[in-house]
């Protein structure tokens, strides 16, 4: 039995008024935020920010933070910011469309101009980028953040108005079509047949992403037991599953332990949705495969206006994709100083996820003050990126990796990248959209 | 990640709750805490039959914590993969017992002290 005794602390006396003014010290103490925030700058430069995605927008607030007195203009005619992250959730029938949706304007600060037109050309001799309607910008210094193209046009016989329909998904194409991409494979999964998942050959965003959604199909497949009627087909666009050879060897053992069908080097370039077939272009020529359910994801381009114009690189492997020319570190164009990309436009190895873009944000910033200001950058970009990489509705691998790469985990020892983990997957539901959104205030 | 600073964490916490639900919940775990440890101070010590009254209270804090964990994500417990995801799923338990076991006491000693 325990004795009130036994429990007895000794405790100084403290009347009711000291303890008050101890306990509002202390909470004082807990809710003062340390003194993080860069100090402010003084410059007029003309700073023009091109598109108002996630690198778009974290770098204005970050930019008008720093530099109150620069004249900082975002052109981008999207009225609707796109949580890119979300869609696999939305695919997966976890979130509905609008989880993805918000406004542009709520995350852009009310000290910048914005211009709410598409950009149609760059010239960056004249240091100029002319609008759809005709206006012209002219700028000190230019961040290319225009985002990358989704070319389903490049796939004959696509069209995005079947998407939901008789078995045809694509993830990528937005929020809306994300729930459509649900609806056939929730279809899909009640009925089996052959699921057929594939990755373009150019550069794309979430490299991951496609191998997620062949996991979730599985992971439906056999909650639903119709497992033993559905056969699940990934045609990987090269000799491997993933860029990262020591994640690729874990993604081919989950592929074998799951019974899916791999084939290599199929790189898909047309559909007939009537005859549910998809073409491909492989080592021994052209090949159908087919399918009852299938997830299209098209070559990804840069847009247009950096595409064609001398900002993209114009030789090697991405001369006829378009990516921004620039130095891998600092992500400073090569031939024009006063350009930087930041996020899917940049031409980098790696880097088109929206934790790279939370890297590069700083970098970009950095860079560019130090530039204005003739002073020495301090930060620079090492390829790092990172992809919660679903495996079943519930579970996931935080691979984080850089351009050597070199796994590069958050929390070394304590979660391990390569493990099916619940901690992951809370992650990827719960933590990383509060870690976008902070990123796109600047805050994170 | 490149930093994870206590500002980053604060700003993902707002984020997660919204603002206002964020601080809110701050302002009520620490009124709850200083009103422990004012029942304590007050008293002089901590009485051993409300506390093991609200000790036994304390599972149902855990189980209830790790069932709201549960509801508000698309997992269960057949998702623990590894030893990390026990040590959380565990600590997510014990933060609920401890903080069930606080308040059941302070609101023990505030209404014995009130009657």
């Amino acid at each position: 039995m325990i004795k009130p005794e036994d429990k007895k602390m000794l405790l100084p006396n403290m009347s009711r008024r000291g303890f008050l003014a101890l306990a509002a010290s202390g909470s004082a103490l807990a809710v003062t935020r340390p003194g993080a925030q860069a100090e402010s700058l003084k410059t007029k430069a003309n700073i023009v920010i091109l598109g108002s995605g996630a690198a778009g927008t974290a770098l204005a607030n970050r930019l008008s933070e720093r530099m109150p007195n620069a004249t900082i203009t975002i052109v981008d005619g999207r009225k609707r910011h796109l949580y890119q992250p979300g869609f696999t959730l939305i695919a997966a029938g976890l979130k509905p469309a609008e989880y993805s949706v918000s406004k542009t304007e709520q995350w852009l600060p009310d000290t910048i101009k914005w211009i709410e037109e598409y950009a149609s050309e760059v010239d960056p001799v004249a240091k100029k980028i002319t609008t759809a309607s005709g206006t012209k910008v002219t700028y000190d210094y230019l961040i290319l953040a225009t985002g990358l193209k989704l070319d389903f046009n490049s796939i004959e016989g696509m069209d995005l108005g079947l998407v939901g329909k008789d078995g045809i998904g694509a993830v990528y194409a937005g929020p809306e079509h994300a729930e459509k991409t649900w609806q056939a494979m929730d279809a899909f999964t009640d009925k089996g047949g052959i699921g057929l998942f594939t990755r373009p050959a150019t550069e794309m965003k979430c490299a991951g992403a496609p191998l997620k959604y062949t996991f979730l199909t599985d992971d439906y497949a056999r909650k639903k037991d119709t497992r033993g009627k559905v056969k699940i087909h990934y045609a990987a666009h090269s000799k491997s599953l993933f860029s990262v050879p020591i994640v690729n060897e874990k993604v081919r053992m989950l592929f074998d332990e799951r019974g899916f069908e791999t084939d290599y080097d199929h790189v898909m370039v047309a559909i007939d949705p009537g005859k549910k077939l998809a073409t491909f272009n492989t080592p021994d020529g052209r090949k159908d495969l087919p399918y009852d359910f299938i997830n299209v994801i098209p070559p990804m381009v840069a847009p247009d206006p950096v595409r064609f114009s001398d900002l993209a690189w114009q030789t090697g492997k991405w001369a006829n994709q378009g990516w921004a020319e620039v130095d891998k570190y600092t992500l400073r164009h090569v031939r024009y100083s006063e350009i930087f990309a930041v996020g899917d436009i940049a031409g980098v190895p790696k880097g088109k996820t929206a934790a790279s873009v939370k890297w590069q944000v700083p970098v970009v910033e950095d860079q560019l003050i130090a530039q204005i200001f003739g002073k020495e950058a301090t930060q620079t970009y090492n390829g790092y990126t990172s992809c919660p990489l679903i495996t079943r509705v519930g579970r996931a691998m935080l691979v984080e990796f850089d351009y050597n790469n070199n796994l590069t985990p958050s929390f070394p020892g304590i979660i391990a990248p390569l493990e099916e983990l619940w901690i992951s997957w809370l992650m990827k539901e719960i933590a990383l959209k509060a870690t976008y959104n902070a990123m796109l205030r600047g805050r994170a | 990640m490149k930093d994870l600073t206590f500002d980053t964490l604060l700003a993902v916490f707002e984020e997660v709750f919204g603002v206002g639900l964020f601080w809110a919940l701050v302002a009520v775990a620490a009124v709850i805490t200083l009103a422990f440890l004012w029942v304590v101070l007050r008293d002089r010590h901590v009485k051993a039959v409300p506390f093991l009254r609200a000790e036994l209270l304390a599972p149902i804090g855990a189980v209830a914590s790790i069932w709201f964990v549960f509801a508000i994500t698309s997992s269960g417990m057949k998702d623990m993969g590894g030893p990390i995801d026990l040590i959380v799923l565990l600590s997510i338990g014990v933060a609920g017992g401890v903080g069930s076991t606080i308040l059941v006491y302070v609101m023990q000693s505030l209404i014995a002290k009130s009657s």
